[in-house]
């Protein structure tokens, strides 16, 4: 009767668990597998190669280390230009401004967009097509003619505008945690600081920020591993990586795979990119922990 | 007197400048969007012409072209079709395991319940790589069902969580009085469980139903015929074909954003709710 009843309880995870298993256990194990071997995706055999890859990746793979960078430059500006803008707008909204829902509906609504419909929107409105290019055309007709660039093809210019896209795309997350965050701040302890004499910029560097800390640093963990990871914004912004100029690390596997067919070089950079990312949040929960004592 | 009209005057200054702050970006929020759909109304020759953003003419044209010529029917109804399979899949086995989870007891509980957080925790870039592989060894590569099989995994460790939070708050009594009335441990899950979790199943439904209209990577890999594609992949096939026709891609691009904004619009209590919620939990 006991056994029944706890082979039952089993029932009720083993869907779960299959498919957990299956679907993600088994590849983690096996990405860490073939990063060792020169699988070429076809053929059924293949060989140990040991660290080969690994070493190959660090020491002869300057493609990777560029679309490493690459993804860090966006990543620099999602955490700037992105978050700033985030939080002002959070905190713009958090002072019992009328229409706040009515924002936080519209801020929200490139979030829930798909990466390849927002680049191929945005890849219409600042095209190189003459006459179809909105921003070029706005440029021109406030008289700012000199201005006028080709955003996206130039290799100066493409990687910075794919980051602008993004943190387009992205800013409605950080504002929706930054304006959670603000609203659970006591109006009381505002009041006190005005009472003691503090002036809004006092106000908020001796009041806001030390409070919101917590919600800054999971927004800058959240931003970073989302932005390190996105890729599919350059497809349909760009078509992909545009001869290096906009590759990143995913873009990079995913060539290694279908381009020239080399699972097990995918494999152990997908495992190297892994591993980078973990050291980073890793970093960064470390020095939440600090900022907090 | 005189330092109140100043300090008021200030205040609404800052009120208005605060104001403009938001809608601009606000504007530019929705204006891309706008334009898009204003686009997809225009033909190849008015696009250039007419920059406005109520077209002159309205031209339904595009959609019927991206319907015919384009397939844009059949993607959409395969959307349809992932979106509704592995969010159903999700509710129905991720209920289950976080109902035994927090309920029931069973050997292993625990380890087996921290893979699945372990899992939520990290990230594995190129797992996409590994699927490939395995889906072919299993037969299931370029099969609707492998790819739903994938996507309910993607959702799976998550929604289990939520879950399981929701169950471990929820009163006891209820379960009790039901057992007592002589139903089954399945019984009480359906009957009791199910029922009381509908808030969180709501935001748990939005949050994959987005998810999956909006994949990409694993439906570019799975699928090699475009009978199968959703309209994420099917949209990059189409803007190879038409490279250079704008308003015929953005009527595919709005057939692709449309429903998902809508439902958004519908929604937006849920997501922003669920937004701020799982964001505590990671």
């Amino acid at each position: 009767m006991r056994l029944k009843s706890t082979l039952e309880n089993y029932l009720f995870i083993l869907p779960a668990v299959v498919i957990f298993s299956v679907f993600y256990i088994i590849p983690f194990f096996y990405v860490f597998m073939l990063g060792f071997t020169d699988w070429d995706g076809i053929m059924p055999a293949w060989n140990w190669v040991g660290m080969g890859n690994f070493k190959e990746i660090i020491l002869q793979d300057p493609n990777w280390w560029q679309s490493m960078l690459n993804a860090g430059w966006i990543t620099v500006i999602a955490l700037t230009f992105q978050n700033i803008l985030a939080f002002l707008l959070a905190w713009a909204c958090d002072r019992e401004i009328r229409l706040k829902n009515f924002y936080r509906v519209i801020f929200f609504i490139p979030p829930v967009l798909s990466e390849i419909v927002v680049g191929m929107v945005w890849r219409f409105i600042i095209n190189d097509v003459d006459g179809a290019n909105m921003i070029n055309r706005t440029l021109t007709q406030i008289g700012l003619p000199n201005l006028v660039h080709n955003w996206l093809s130039d290799p100066k210019t493409a990687l910075t505008t794919v980051a602008i896209v993004h943190s387009w795309k992205g800013f409605g997350w950080g504002f929706l945690l930054f304006l959670a965050g603000l609203q659970t701040i006591p109006r009381e302890l505002y009041e006190a600081a005005r009472v003691d004499g503090a002036n809004a910029w006092q106000s908020f560097k001796n009041v806001t920020i030390p409070l919101m800390i917590p919600v800054i640093v999971l927004v800058a963990i959240l931003t970073v591993l989302g932005t390190m990871q996105a890729f599919a914004l350059i497809i349909g912004l760009v078509g992909g990586e545009l001869a290096g100029h906009t590759s990143v690390p995913v873009l990079r596997i995913l060539a290694s795979m279908r381009g020239s067919s080399r699972f097990g070089y995918a494999c152990a950079q997908a495992i190297t990119f892994g591993v980078v990312l973990i050291v980073i949040s890793f970093i960064q929960y470390r020095f939440s922990k600090k900022a907090k004592a | 007197m005189k330092t109140t009209m100043y300090y008021k005057t200030k205040k609404i200054a800052i009120n208005v400048l605060i104001h403009a702050f938001l809608i601009s970006v606000a504007i530019t929020c929705v204006y891309p969007l706008l334009w898009m759909v204003s686009s997809s109304l225009k033909t190849q020759s008015t696009v250039f012409s007419d920059p406005s953003l109520i077209p002159k003419q309205i031209n339904f044209m595009n959609y019927y072209l991206a319907v015919k010529e384009g397939n844009f029917g059949k993607y959409f109804l395969n959307s349809i079709f992932y979106t509704s399979s592995v969010v159903f899949g999700i509710v129905i086995i991720s209920s289950l395991a976080a109902y035994a989870f927090s309920r029931l007891r069973f050997p292993g509980q625990n380890i087996i319940f921290a893979l699945f957080l372990a899992a939520m925790m990290i990230p594995i870039p190129g797992s996409f790589v590994a699927l490939y592989v395995l889906l072919n060894k299993l037969h299931l590569r370029n099969t609707p069902i492998g790819y739903i099989l994938c996507m309910i995994n993607v959702g799976l460790s998550t929604s289990i969580f939520l879950l399981k939070t929701f169950f471990d708050k929820m009163p006891k009594e209820l379960e009790d009085a039901a057992r007592i009335d002589g139903c089954s441990k399945f019984g009480i899950w359906w009957h009791v469980a199910l029922p009381l979790a509908k808030p969180v199943l709501a935001v748990l439904v939005v949050f994959n139903a987005l998810n999956v209209w909006n994949e990409y990577i694993l439906a570019l890999i799975i699928f090699d015929s475009r009978q199968f594609m959703p309209l994420q992949v099917a949209l990059q096939t189409f803007q190879g074909e038409f490279v250079t026709n704008y308003p015929l891609l953005m009527a595919g691009l709005t057939i692709t954003a449309l429903p998902i904004i809508i439902v958004y619009l519908l929604m937006q209590k849920y997501i922003i709710k669920g937004v701020t919620q799982g964001a505590v939990v990671g």
